[in-house]
C-alpha cells in the first residue's frame, strides 16, 4: 500500500527525449491506467517506476521514499509483463514461489503461500506443469500469482492482456479488477486499449509523445476531453472534428462549410469569435431527412455493428460519423441530414488544441439563482 | 527443392552408400589389422577379414605404451578442459550479453578474433608463456620501470617465475583459453527475452542468482554440446602435449603415446612394422571420445540446433 509521486520526471536516451516534465500522483490503493498509443512513453514511465530504467531527471517517490537510486527489488513493486516472462524451466509452483525463494523464505511457508496464491487465481490444479504446457490465459494467471505472492506495495501491469484473445481479455479484465478490490495494492496498468482503460481505471492518464495530456476518471475524460488529442483518442467509434468559428451574434458555431450549430450561452461567451474545432461524438448525433438537421452531409459508407450501425458521412470533404440504432439504409452518396443536440458539441481552440470550457458557467448559474 | 522420383532416389542412395563405404573402410581395416599377427598384417595382399589376435595385441600394446596411467592423464586433461571451458565461456558470455560496460563490443571482437588464431598458429608464444606464465607481467614491469624502481627502493630483484611445463595446468590452461564456447553461449544468451531478465530483477534475483537459477538451467543443452566438442578436442590434442610435456612417464597422454606405436624408423629401428599393435591401440584410444559423443548426442544435437522451446 503506497502512494506514488512522480515529480518532473524526464527520460532521455542519448539525445532522444522519451518523456519530459511528467508529474503525477497516484493515491494509495488507487487503480490508475496509463493509456496512449505505442511509442508515447507509457511503458517507459512504468519501467521508471519499477526501476528497470534509470530516471534522467526528476524524482519518483513510493510511500514517501524517493526511489531514484533503489534497485527494483528494494522498491516493493511487482510487475506483470506483456509476454508473461515466466521462467520456462520452472514449474508453475516454482515460478510463483521464486521471489520468496530468493528472499530466503523457508520452504514450508513458501509452499503454503504458493498454494494459497494459486488457489486465489484458480491455478491449484496446474502447480506441477511447466509454462510451456499452459494456455495463454493460464500463463497470465501464473504471472499474476507471481506478482501477488510478494504482497507488493505497488502493482505494475505492462499491457498484460494484449496477447490474449478478445474473450479471454474481457474475462481477465474482470479478474484483475477483482484481485485489485481484494488486495487493494496501488496499481498502475499500461495499455493502448481504451476499453481496458475505461473499464479498469479509477483514474485514467492519457499520454501522448512523452507528456501527460489529461488525468481524470474515465467519465471526466470521456465527457470533457482536455484536448483534441484526448478527444480523438478516447471514445469508440472516434469523435469527428469539423472546423468553424463561434459567432456571438447568432449564439452558434458557424462551421466552415456553412452549417450553424447552436451552442449553450456559457460556451458562446467563453469562445466568442474564436476559430475552433468542433468535436462531435458519433453516439450523440442522429440522422434526419436531408435538410432537416443542422448539418447536411452525404453518405460515404455504412458499417454494420449488429445492434447499431455506424454511418460514415462526408460533410463536403470532412468525415463525420453517426452511430445510430435506427436501421436505415440510405444509398451511398445520397444526401442526408444530421441532428446535433445542444450540448453535444465539444469545442477546441484551433491553434492550441485545448478544450474551451464554458468558463462563465458558474457565473451564469449564480446569476440565474 | 525436394524432388522424389525412383531414379533420383536410387541415385541419392548410391551416393550415400558410397560415402559410407569411403568413411568406414579405413575403420574396418584398422579393426582387421588389430586382430592379426605380425606376419599376417605385413603380408600382401591386404587381409580383409579379422583374425583372433585382438586381445594379445591389445595387451602387448597396452604394456608397451604404459596406457594405464596415460589414460588417467588424458581423462584429467579432457575433463579439466571441459570444466574450464564451460565455466569460462559461460561467465564471459554472461558478462558480454547482460552487462553494459565501456568497451563491451571491443572486448567481444577481441575474443572473437582469437577464433582465427588456433593454438597451432600461436604455439611459440604460447610455449613461452607456459614456460613462465608470469613473463608477460615481468615484461610489463621491466618496460614501465617498475622493477627498476622496486630494485632501487628495496634492493629486491624482481624476477617472476611460474613454470607450467610438465604439469596438468600447463596442459589444460592454453586449451581452455579459446573463444569457441564464448560465442556459442553469447548467441544463446542473446535469444533470452529481456522480459525474463527484468522479471528476475523484479523478483529480487541479483545477477549471479539469475545466472545460476535461470540461465544455466536454460542452457543445459548448450553445455552438453560444448562439453562434447571440448572433450573430443582436448582428447585428440597431440602437438601441445608433445611440446609442453617432457616428463612423459608422469604426464604423458594417450594420443602422444599412440604415435610412438606407429611404426617408423625410430620405433621399430628398421624392423618389421608393428601395425597390428598400433591399430589395436588406436581402437582403444578412440573409444572415450566415441562414447562421449554417443552418450551426449541426444542433448548436444539439440544444443547446436538451438531450437525455441
Amino acid at each position: 500500500m503506497a502512494e506514488i509521486a512522480i515529480r518532473n520526471v524526464a527520460k532521455t536516451y542519448g539525445k532522444t527525449t522519451i518523456m519530459e516534465g511528467v508529474n503525477l500522483t497516484i493515491r494509495n490503493g488507487e487503480f490508475v491506467v496509463i493509456l496512449g498509443p505505442s511509442g508515447c512513453g507509457k511503458s517507459t514511465l512504468l519501467r521508471l517506476i519499477a526501476g528497470l530504467e534509470e530516471i534522467t531527471a526528476g524524482e519518483i517517490a513510493i510511500a514517501g521514499q524517493v526511489v531514484n537510486d533503489l534497485e527494483p527489488r528494494e522498491r516493493g513493486c511487482a510487475m506483470v509483463f506483456q509476454n508473461y516472462a515466466l521462467y520456462p524451466h520452472m514449474t508453475v509452483a516454482e515460478n510463483i514461489g521464486y521471489a520468496l525463494k530468493v528472499a530466503g523464505v523457508p520452504r514450508a511457508e513458501r509452499q503454503a503461500r504458493v498454494a494459497a496464491t494459486a488457489t486465489s487465481v484458480g491455478l491449484s490444479d496446474f502447480l506441477d506443469r511447466k509454462p510451456g504446457q499452459l494456455s495463454g490465459g493460464q500463463r497470465q494467471r501464473v504471472a499474476m500469482a507471481r506478482a501477488i505472492i510478494r504482497e507488493p506495495k505497488v502493482f505494475l501491469f505492462d499491457e498484460p492482456l494484449s496477447n490474449l484473445d478478445a474473450k479471454l481479455r474481457v474475462q481477465m479484465r474482470h479478474e484483475i479488477r477483482r484481485i485489485h478490490t481484494q488486495i487493494k495494492a496501488t496499481s498502475v496498468f499500461v495499455t493502448h486499449d481504451q476499453h481496458e482503460g475505461m473499464t479498469l481505471a479509477d483514474r485514467l492518464v492519457v499520454m501522448n509523445k512523452g507528456t501527460i495530456e489529461q488525468v481524470g476518471t474515465p467519465d471526466e475524460i470521456y465527457d470533457r476531453p482536455a484536448s483534441l488529442y484526448v478527444a480523438g483518442f478516447i471514445g469508440s467509434p472516434a469523435m469527428s472534428f469539423l472546423p468553424g468559428r463561434v459567432d456571438a451574434a447568432r449564439q452558434a458555431l458557424v462551421l466552415d462549410q456553412g452549417a450553424a450549430l447552436p451552442l449553450p450561452r456559457a460556451l458562446v461567451q467563453a469562445a466568442a469569435g474564436r476559430l475552433v474545432q468542433a468535436g462531435l461524438r458519433p453516439e450523440t448525433l442522429s440522422l434526419t431527412a436531408p435538410g432537416m438537421g443542422q448539418i447536411d452531409a452525404r453518405v460515404d459508407f455504412i458499417e454494420e455493428l449488429g445492434a447499431e450501425r455506424l454511418y460514415h458521412l462526408l460533410v463536403e470533404d470532412l468525415p463525420l460519423s453517426v452511430l445510430s440504432s435506427e436501421k436505415q439504409r440510405p444509398a451511398e452518396g445520397s444526401p442526408i441530414g444530421v441532428a446535433v443536440p445542444l450540448g453535444a458539441v465539444h469545442l477546441f481552440d484551433a491553434d492550441t488544441g485545448r478544450r474551451i470550457e464554458p468558463q462563465a458557467a458558474e457565473a451564469s448559474v449564480r446569476a440565474m439563482a | 527443392m525436394i524432388e522424389r522420383t525412383p531414379i533420383l532416389n536410387l541415385m541419392t542412395h548410391l551416393i550415400l552408400a558410397s560415402g559410407l563405404v569411403i568413411i568406414l573402410l579405413p575403420v574396418w581395416l584398422a579393426i582387421v589389422a588389430s586382430t592379426l599377427t605380425l606376419q599376417e598384417v605385413n603380408s600382401a595382399p591386404v587381409e580383409l577379414w579379422p583374425g583372433d589376435q585382438f586381445w594379445p595385441n591389445l595387451k602387448e600394446a597396452w604394456a608397451q605404451s604404459d596406457f594405464g596411467p596415460k589414460f588417467v592423464n588424458s581423462f584429467i586433461v579432457a575433463v579439466g578442459v571441459v570444466v574450464g571451458k564451460v565455466t569460462l565461456a559461460c561467465i564471459t558470455a554472461f558478462a558480454l550479453v547482460f552487462f553494459n560496460f565501456r568497451g563491451r563490443m571491443l572486448i567481444f571482437w577481441a575474443i572473437f578474433i582469437t577464433l582465427m588464431l588456433p593454438l597451432e598458429v600461436r604455439i611459440v608464444p604460447t610455449y613461452a608463456v607456459a614456460a613462465n606464465a608470469l613473463s608477460p607481467f615481468q615484461t610489463i614491469m621491466d618496460w614501465t620501470g617498475i622493477s627498476w624502481l622496486l630494485n632501487r627502493l628495496s634492493g629486491v630483484e624482481v624476477s617472476l617465475q611460474w613454470n607450467l611445463l610438465n604439469s596438468y595446468t600447463g596442459l589444460i590452461l592454453p586449451l581452455v583459453a579459446t573463444a569457441t564456447g564464448t560465442f556459442l553461449y553469447r548467441q544463446f544468451f542473446l535469444t533470452i527475452p529481456d522480459e525474463l531478465v527484468e522479471a528476475a530483477r523484479m523478483d529480487g534475483a541479483g545477477p549471479l542468482r539469475f545466472l545460476w537459477d535461470v540461465l544455466i538451467p536454460l542452457s543445459k543443452t548448450n553445455i552438453a554440446a560444448l562439453a562434447t566438442i571440448m572433450f573430443v578436442y582436448a582428447w585428440n590434442q597431440y602437438l601441445w602435449p608433445l611440446l609442453v610435456i617432457t616428463d612423459r612417464a608422469n604426464y604423458g597422454v594417450v594420443v602422444v603415446q599412440l604415435s610412438d606405436l606407429v611404426p617408423d624408423q625410430l620405433t621399430t629401428g628398421g624392423g618389421t612394422p608393428t601395425w597390428h599393435l598400433a591399430m589395436a591401440a588406436t581402437l582403444v584410444v578412440m573409444l572415450p571420445p566415441i562414447a562421449v559423443v554417443i552418450f551426449m548426442q541426444r542433448w548436444f544435437v539439440r544444443g547446436l540446433i538451438n531450437t525455441d522451446k
